[in-house]
């Protein structure tokens, strides 16, 4: 019996402060006390701590190390598991929420609530065990032998989830397409492609948490009559696609993946496939043009995927974050997810606090948060005590929140009224000694690289932005060159053939639309009458 | 893995394994594993709770260890907790009294008045 349960956080980031050499220090230090037998050192996903080294979890005292190192590995085992004198000069006060228990209403912590991450740092994501011992795979097994595929979707649409991945696209309505299709195969795709700048939300989950992925995936599976699934995963993602594939060859020795599964008539099995490291390969079709072998360009719509998708059958393409949320709502009920957001946006929200912020990290959050809590809360201010700019809310397609928004409830309606969505993952704080057209350019930069190059509008309309952008910067820019960036960004938004092209000038717009005398004040006076040249 | 049982099954067994990690153990048995406290023999009783507790297969218990309680003289010291009941603290314990203590106090909620140090 192990009395103690030592959590060590093994992701990328840890990883690369050293978290293996501490956690071989701890396991040749724990056998020369004696106490391999007492002590199991258990590796988990991200604790959502970050920038602060190498972090533990000592139970059942509950501890948080943080900062942990080789040198300080010893002092750990004699004093804390030997004594039970906490280190106080590595203990690590401000804790993340742990889960959030099954069946329970869910308790807060802090301002965080934890449904999508409650594995995530609890459990060794590469045991199915763990994952089993946290009521894994129930949801599965109750839909297949108790439940008809209607009623799971019926469920999920009663949730009223909206997508993860940036567009907030009603789950259950997305697989009601799908369903009514009478087809022999259809596939379940996830979008593990995670392109957007400072946006590793997903990352995190699939290493912390890869089995709710594959139950999430053959629930939808078995609500839209799909046998196969695809995880198409960023390449750099060398861990996820380690964890998941383990994962997914653990789910199918125990029977939860592969033929009859709970020896029922459904069966269902997955691949996983590599992405080559292009933004564009996150957008759905061109996503599902990469599978099928071609180069990741977008499709024409319709068809939508949920009609003719992968290899012309039917294809639900789900976001990660979006299909963690599913085995809970099939096991708690729809209600249980709407009690957590607010009404028009059920449930929580997975984000990377990233910029100028005191504590960066991951963070889940119930819908309807405000910017203040997360920015003042949870992230503990902006450091060196300066002002807030602006923020940018889910990645470099977000829209632009200002000093003014700090109080709004973060949800679909509210910010739909404002011209910016909650966008996929990243939470990016700019403060106020940053130029705003700086930051702009920076934005543009990277659409320019990655725009496709299918349609002329976002081929040379992002090329033409920056160009201009890079213009103001350099002091060259005249005024009307501004109305020129909105212009160009205008119609950029209107006629471009996918989500990139369109979503591109989002945060262009928002923020000529609260800092235009920024933009204008970048301009070179001595040529403010001669005419722009493009 | 075939039906809904064998899931349960297996999800049983894991749960005993990660009990460590649960919040919501009913007792906590504390050891005092100061250097004044292992000295007097404080590492085999210890030793002896965890082998009774995993016999008997007792679920909501953690154990914890903690360092000089102030009373070196009164080790091995046992500090038993539950929630609603004062805290129970044995001392002068062996091996032998310690696994009395799981089986009386824990399982059958009688305190062991003869090896009481302390109550509050
Ligand atoms: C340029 C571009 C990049 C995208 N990248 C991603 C991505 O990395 N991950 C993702 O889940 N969705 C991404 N999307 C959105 C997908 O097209 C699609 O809407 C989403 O995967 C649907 O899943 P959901 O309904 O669960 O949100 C991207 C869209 C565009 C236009």
């Amino acid at each position: 019996m192990h009395r103690i349960h030592i959590l060590i956080a093994m992701d990328s980031h840890t990883l690369a402060q050293g978290a293996r050499a501490v956690k071989d220090a701890l396991l040749k230090d724990l056998s020369l006390a004696g106490l391999s037998d007492e002590v199991k050192v258990v590796e988990t996903g991200s604790l959502g701590i970050y920038k602060k080294g190498v972090v533990l979890v000592v139970f059942p005292d509950n501890i948080y190390y943080t900062g942990v190192t080789v040198e300080n590995v010893a002092e750990i085992v004699s004093e804390h598991i030997v004594k039970g004198r906490i280190v106080e000069k590595l203990k690590y006060s401000k804790a993340p929420g742990t889960e959030v228990k099954v069946q329970e209403k869910a308790p807060r912590f802090g301002k965080q609530l934890r449904v999508v991450l409650r594995n995530a740092g609890i459990i060794d994501p590469e045991s199915i065990e763990e994952y089993i011992a946290h009521n894994g795979y129930e949801a599965l097994g109750v839909a297949l032998t108790e439940k008809k595929p209607n009623d799971i979707l019926e469920q999920v649409k009663a949730s009223d989830l909206q997508g993860r991945g940036g567009a907030f696209f009603p789950t259950g309505v997305k697989w009601g397409f799908a369903a009514r299709e009478k087809a022999e195969q259809k596939y379940i795709i996830c979008n593990a492609d995670e392109g957007e700048p400072g946006t590793f939300k997903d990352r995190l989950i699939l290493e912390g948490d890869p089995h709710a992925i594959i139950e999430g995936m053959a629930l939808a599976g078995y609500a839209v009559g799909a046998s196969k699934g695809f995880i198409y995963i960023r390449g750099e993602y060398h861990m996820s696609i380690a964890r998941i594939n383990r994962s997914i060859e653990q789910a199918r020795e125990n029977g939860l993946l592969g033929e009859k599964i709970f020896d029922t008539d459904f069966s269902f099995d997955i691949e996983v496939r590599e992405g080559a490291g292009a933004y564009i390969c996150g957008e759905e079709t061109a996503l599902i043009e990469s599978i099928e072998g071609k180069r990741g360009e977008p499709r024409d719509k319709p068809p939508f995927p949920p009609s003719e998708g992968l290899w012309g059958k039917p294809t639900i393409v789900n976001n990660v974050e979006t299909l963690a949320n599913i085995p809970q709502i099939i096991l708690n009920g729809p209600e249980w997810l709407q009690k957590l957001g607010t009404e028009a946006s059920p449930g929580t929200k997975v984000f990377t606090l990233v910029g100028n912020i005191n504590n960066p990290g991951l963070i889940e959050v119930p819908m309807g948060i405000t910017l203040r809590e997360i920015i003042y809360d949870i992230g503990e201010g902006i450091p060196q005590g300066n002002g807030f700019l602006l923020a940018q809310l889910g990645g470099t397609t977000g829209g632009i929140l200002t000093a003014e928004q700090l109080d709004l409830p973060l949800d679909t309606d509210n910010l739909r009224k404002i011209g910016a969505g909650l966008g996929s993952g990243a939470l990016l704080v700019v403060d106020d000694t940053h130029n705003v057209v700086e930051v702009v350019k920076n934005f543009v930069e990277f659409f320019n690289h990655e725009s496709c190059g299918k349609c002329t509008l976002c081929r040379e309309g992002t090329g033409r932005l920056y160009e201009l952008l890079d213009k103001l910067v350099s002091g060259q820019g005249v005024l009307k060159d501004v109305d020129l960036i909105e212009r160009l960004a205008k119609t950029m938004m209107t006629g471009a053939f996918c989500g990139l092209g369109q979503a591109a000038p989002v945060p262009i717009l928002g923020c000529l639309k609260y800092f235009r005398q920024e933009f204008e004040k970048m301009v070179n006076t001595e040529q403010k009458s001669v005419s722009a040249v493009v | 893995m075939k039906t809904l049982a064998d899931l349960r099954k297996i999800r049983e067994q894991a749960q005993k394994e990660m009990a460590a990690r649960e919040q919501s153990a009913k007792y906590r048995i504390c050891v005092g594993m100061g250097t004044c406290g292992i000295a007097a023999g404080s590492r085999a009783v210890m030793s002896a709770i965890i082998d009774e507790i995993g016999k008997r297969d007792i679920q909501d218990v953690v154990i914890t260890q903690t360092g000089c309680l102030g009373y070196c003289d009164q080790e091995p010291l046992v500090k038993v907790t539950q929630p609603d009941k004062s805290v129970i603290t044995y001392g002068k314990i062996t091996p032998e009294i310690a696994r009395k203590i799981v089986q009386e106090h824990i399982l059958n909620n009688n305190v062991l008045g003869d090896y009481v140090f302390t109550q509050d």
